[in-house]
């Protein structure tokens, strides 16, 4: 189950009217989101809505305006690296390993200069024994539910304050579906703010403090789980197919 | 051919496919990440080879051994930094147009400076001793030497690449940049660094080289094109296809020359020892070919058998 939020909990990552474009083509439209410390919040809409856009431009790797602000400080036309020192981690939907990489080199090339934080190479073997067995193996060889977890991991291992995962759970089999859950929560556990993009609405219900549903790439909606729940003209026009 | 010769041929062959590694590693490294096929390398080399010339007058060999890859380092991490990383929205045409570009002008930039002719770049004192003999032949110290530093090179980038956190980060940068980046990694400044510690290889390669070849303007463009077909007959992208064919490519050219054997010969072995009356005048030229005349094309048809047969290279992935 979620943590439970303190509502005394400080802003860890602040958007306000950010815009994003791919080349000409106009993808967010001022956007305005915020996700509080140790905070689970879910980003929900259809596809195309402009989910894994906000994620990227929160990253620094679109083109946008407006402001970002993590742990108070601007941060917007930073640089993807940059982001990831001030506290964000990112886990893309396309998962992206490094193929010929071994599993351990991965997670090697998580870990920050700093060393390690929250998670030490041996918390994540245990959080996740397949690594540890498969630690001298390419992780191209994995299957898609491990290397979902060697993306999470690599990125846990470098200490973000903020993890942004996008559709973990697409594509993957109902056992380890229910696996990516349970890590999430662990990791929530640890005081990790999540973002999560997540088109089973039952996970992201389940395990959200708040949930924002994106339309035509602008907030159409921000709530808690049972306010959405609530709200079945918004499921209607912005969620359900 | 005699025991000796063949010795030689060996270690000749092995010196200069070293030596075509130093800068065929670079130019694989840089076009794994860049995807561009960096024109401007051979330059480079032969930048190495006049710096190397230059600082060897000055402050002697072996401080140019180490300056004057330095200075190139610089130069190529800047041509990366403020050249080729503007000319990148532009796409794969712009860099490949702005590395050839770059070829002409540090070819014209060299002839101002130093004039068309040959330098005069002797081996250095210290080393141009007899290393050893063979049947009464003589092999040259420097040489020796030669086939020393790239060997060293060799064994200090596999380690740097396999064994560091820095090759790791290289590593990972040639396939999935934009992830890499995201892990907090400073792919701008590896990509940079890269191309820095390629330029710096091949003017290391000009260095050594500059006072067995001969340092000349045209010292590039004759070097360019056999880089080319390294890269591609190793694979494009794959260090150790470039290894490879480093060293076949130095085995052809230097048994190429070795071996005294025409056409001629051929039919010679099969009891035709003189060129039949019916052959016109242009079958009688091919007759007298020989061995050492096709020699420098020959890394040219296994350019293009290998573009037929194996399009993707000895170790590449994609063709
Ligand atoms: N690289 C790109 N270049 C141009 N347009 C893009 C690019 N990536 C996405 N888009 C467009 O931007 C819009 C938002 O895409 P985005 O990937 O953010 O959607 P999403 O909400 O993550 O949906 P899903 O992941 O389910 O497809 C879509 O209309 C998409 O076509
Ligand atoms: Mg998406």
């Amino acid at each position: 189950m979620k943590p439970e939020l303190d509502i005394r909990a400080e802003t860890l990552l602040s958007v306000r009217g950010l815009n994003a474009w791919y080349g000409k083509s106009h993808i967010l439209h001022g956007v305005e989101l915020e996700v509080r410390q140790g905070e689970i919040v879910s980003l929900l809409g259809r596809n195309g809505a402009g989910r894994s856009t906000l994620l990227k431009a929160i990253m620094g790797a679109v083109t946008t305006t407006g402001e970002v602000a993590i742990g108070g400080r601007a941060v917007a036309g930073r640089k993807p690296h940059e982001i990831a020192h001030a506290g964000i981690g990112y886990v893309p939907e396309s998962r992206d390993v490094f193929p010929a990489l071994t599993v351990k080199e991965n997670l090697r090339l998580g870990l920050k200069p700093k060393g390690e934080g929250r998670w030490s190479l041996e918390d994540i073997y245990e959080l996740f024994p397949v690594l540890r067995t498969r630690a001298d193996t390419a992780a191209g060889s994995l299957s898609g539910g491990e290397q979902q977890m060697l993306t999470i991991c690599r990125t846990l291992i470098g200490d973000p304050d903020l993890i942004m995962v996008d559709e973990p759970t697409e594509g993957l089999a109902p056992k380890m579906v229910a696996a990516v859950g349970e890590l999430l929560e662990r990791i929530a556990a640890r005081g990790v703010s999540i973002l999560l993009v997540e088109q089973k609405l039952v996970i992201a219900m389940d395990i959200s403090h708040r949930v924002y549903v994106m339309g035509h790439g602008e907030i159409v909606f921000e709530g808690t789980p049972a306010a959405l729940q609530a709200a079945p003209e918004i499921r209607a026009e912005w969620l359900e197919v | 051919m005699s025991i000796d010769v063949l010795a030689f041929s060996l270690l000749n062959g092995t010196l200069y496919g070293m030596l075509l590694f130093l800068l065929a590693s670079g130019l694989t490294l840089i076009f794994s990440m860049m995807g561009v096929l960096n024109f401007a390398h051979a330059s480079f080399f032969m930048l190495g080879a006049y710096l190397g010339f230059e600082f060897s007058q000055g402050l002697g060999f072996f401080p140019a051994l180490i300056l004057a890859p330095l200075c190139v380092g610089l130069i190529g991490a800047g041509v990366e930094r403020f050249g080729l990383r503007r000319v990148h929205r532009f796409g794969h045409l712009g860099e490949l147009l702005f590395t050839f570009g770059l070829a002409f002008v540090i070819e014209e930039a060299v002839q101002m400076i130093w004039g068309r002719s040959p330098q005069a770049y002797p081996v250095p004192a210290a080393l141009d001793f007899t290393a050893f003999e063979i049947f009464g032949t003589g092999y040259p110290a420097f040489r020796l030497f030669m086939l020393a530093v790239s060997a060293a090179i060799f064994a200090g980038l596999a380690l740097l690449l396999n064994r560091t956190r820095v090759g790791l980060i290289v590593r990972a940068s040639l396939t999935h940049p934009e992830m890499v980046s995201m892990l907090g990694h400073n792919v701008p400044l590896v990509f940079m660094s890269v191309f820095g510690a390629g330029s710096a290889l091949a003017a290391l390669g000009g260095v050594i080289a500059g006072p067995i070849l001969v340092t000349q303007p045209s010292m590039a463009a004759g070097l360019g094109p056999i880089l080319f077909v390294i890269v591609v007959v190793g694979g494009l992208g794959s260090l150790g296809g470039a290894f490879a064919a480093s060293l076949i490519v130095g085995f052809i050219q230097t048994f190429a020359v070795a071996i005294d054997f025409s056409v001629a010969d051929a039919f010679g072995l099969i009891g035709v020892t003189a060129p039949p009356a019916a052959l016109g005048a242009l079958l009688r030229d091919v007759w007298n070919v020989s061995v050492s005349q096709v020699g420098p094309v020959i890394p040219y048809l296994l350019l293009v058998a290998m573009l037929i047969f194996r399009p993707m290279g000895l170790a590449g992935k994609r063709a």
